[in-house]
């Protein structure tokens, strides 16, 4: 099996960021790249602000920290990725976007450099197709955020070879992470599950059903479930989750997975959840979770 | 604070016998109290009462006070506590109101369960109100799901508690509370809807059939 020592992370979202700071913080060099230079600086902002609040916490010491940050580079030049062992994409949710950052990326990294896509809902043998590398693309979709949650849903494509599924797998348990396998298929099982209930839920919103507030209490005193669906949304963003949509209607064309008409009038309204402040609920923060 | 009465007609899934709740019940009061399988049937209307709760199953509150130009309301509102199968009753009451409800006896009713503890969604008056219509296409998605060998079981299981926080996955859950239950509200939920994610999937009917010949 290869030895992951350095990870690139593509996409400086607040998904890439959150799992540049696990990998980080199991003391991998780490290298995230994204193509804007304020995403980047974002992220820097928001992990100083993470790491600080671990400190603070005394989850970790000043030295560990600096430690990572010291190991730890923000790049726009994607050729600074040319000395990763694995390189995990979290870039659009788009099939184009990633079989074209896959290409480029094959073109750069060496060969026994794996390809990890982050994708909730894209198939990994699509998104491996034609990069020049099909063996060494796998599926590790982390949860959102990322920094905090263990569980990754990791999926080999028709064409991943078990010894890079093997490595991946080791590697995410080295992570300190809880990795389970599923079959690639569209949504894995969390989005499969997740994507179409949302919608019923904002379904239910628009057809008068019941207040957000009362369906999110119902949820959460019914089930026992940490969240509503609607603070859940919010979280997710609700362009976020029209993305998904378009993603997961795409390759299911299952009526549950099209994104509502409400969901769409919310976008349009600017009203995209906690990101910017209103959304099923108003919000007045914007800081990363945990710490 | 509103007294209330309770008026059984048959055997009630929301408050068994022996609980709590009941021993708040007089013989008399301002909020009548319509409990058990037969509740629909039961109920009568009384414009002298506050409000008058009628106990629902996967029926909607319109099959006891009738609706009409979607203009129906009345004191009258439906009541189901949130359980699943041979589950114990959850902290959750579903309040169902009709498009005219009297707001004071929403008010009234919000506050009589509301002292007694529980926690109250209010939602229209559908099938499946907010919760089964909710869970029911996903439970029958994660039961094909297992079929089509997406995951373990418990994978899958462990996959919606560490990404989505819940505290059962959907399988351990189904198996704990009775298949055959879930079966019979998916399947009543089906007739009404029509849509094929309430069709009941199929382990859901073989357990469904396992419980009718006794096994």
């Amino acid at each position: 099996m290869t030895e992951i020592s350095t990870v690139g992370v593509c996409g400086a979202g607040t998904m890439g960021a959150g799992i540049a700071i696990v990998a980080a913080r199991a003391g991998h060099r780490v290298v995230l790249y994204d193509t804007k230079t304020e995403t980047l600086e974002r992220a820097a902002t928001q992990t100083a602000g993470f790491f600080g609040k671990s400190v603070e916490r005394g989850k970790l010491t000043q030295e560990q920290v600096d430690g990572f940050l010291g190991a730890y580079t923000r790049t726009t030049d994607i050729n600074a990725l040319a000395d990763c062992d694995l390189v995990i994409e979290a870039v659009f949710e788009n099939l184009v976007v990633k079989r074209e950052l896959f290409g480029k990326l094959n073109g750069i990294c060496p060969a026994h450099t794996i390809f990890a896509s982050n994708t909730s809902t894209l198939s990994i043998t699509e998104i491996a197709g034609g990069c020049g590398r099909e063996d060494r693309v796998v599926g590790m979709h982390f949860c959102l955020p990322a920094q905090l949650m263990k569980l990754v849903e990791m999926s080999p494509g028709l064409n991943t070879s078990p010894d890079s599924f093997r490595t991946a797998w080791a590697f995410c348990e080295a992570l300190g992470q809880r990795p389970v396998r599923t079959k690639d298929s569209p949504g894995f099982v969390l989005n499969y599950f997740l994507v179409p209930f949302n919608n019923d839920v904002i379904r239910m919103v628009e057809a008068g059903v019941a207040e957000p507030a009362d369906i999110d209490r119902a949820i959460k005193a019914g089930l026992g479930y940490k969240m509503g669906p609607c603070e859940l949304l919010d979280l997710i963003g609700l362009d976020t989750q029209v993305l998904l949509c378009e993603a997961f209607y795409d390759v299911t064309h299952d009526a549950r997975c099209a994104a509502p008409p409400l969901l769409k009038r919310m976008v349009a309204a600017g009203h995209l959840g906690r990101k910017s402040g209103r959304g099923f609920f108003q919000y007045d923060k914007d800081a990363m979770f945990g710490g | 604070m509103n007294t209330f009465q309770i008026i059984d007609a048959g055997e009630s899934r929301s408050f068994p016998l022996g609980d709590p709740f009941r021993d708040a019940a007089g013989d008399s009061g301002d909020i009548l109290v319509f409990l058990g399988a037969g509740a629909t049937a039961a109920y009568r209307p009384d414009a002298s009462k506050t409000a008058i709760l009628v106990e629902l199953g996967t029926e909607c509150l319109g099959v006891a006070t009738g609706e009409s130009r979607g203009e129906e309301g009345s004191n009258a509102l439906g009541v189901a506590r949130f359980r699943l199968g041979d589950g114990e009753p959850s902290d959750l009451i579903e309040l169902v109101r009709q498009p005219a409800t009297d707001p004071k006896a929403l008010d009234a009713a919000k506050a009589l369960l509301e002292g007694a503890g529980f926690q109250v969604s209010v939602c229209a008056d559908f099938a499946g109100r907010i919760l089964d219509r909710l869970i029911r296409p996903y439970y029958n998605e994660a039961l094909a799901k297992l079929d089509e060998g997406l995951a373990s079981a418990s994978d899958m299981d462990l996959t919606v508690k560490l990404g989505l926080g819940y505290p059962e996955g959907p399988i351990e859950l189904l198996e704990r509370t009775g298949l055959h239950h879930h079966h019979d509200v998916t399947q009543a939920l089906f007739e009404v809807y029509g849509t094929k994610h309430y069709a009941p999937a199929r382990r859901a009917k073989v357990a469904k059939q396992r419980s009718e010949q006794g096994s």
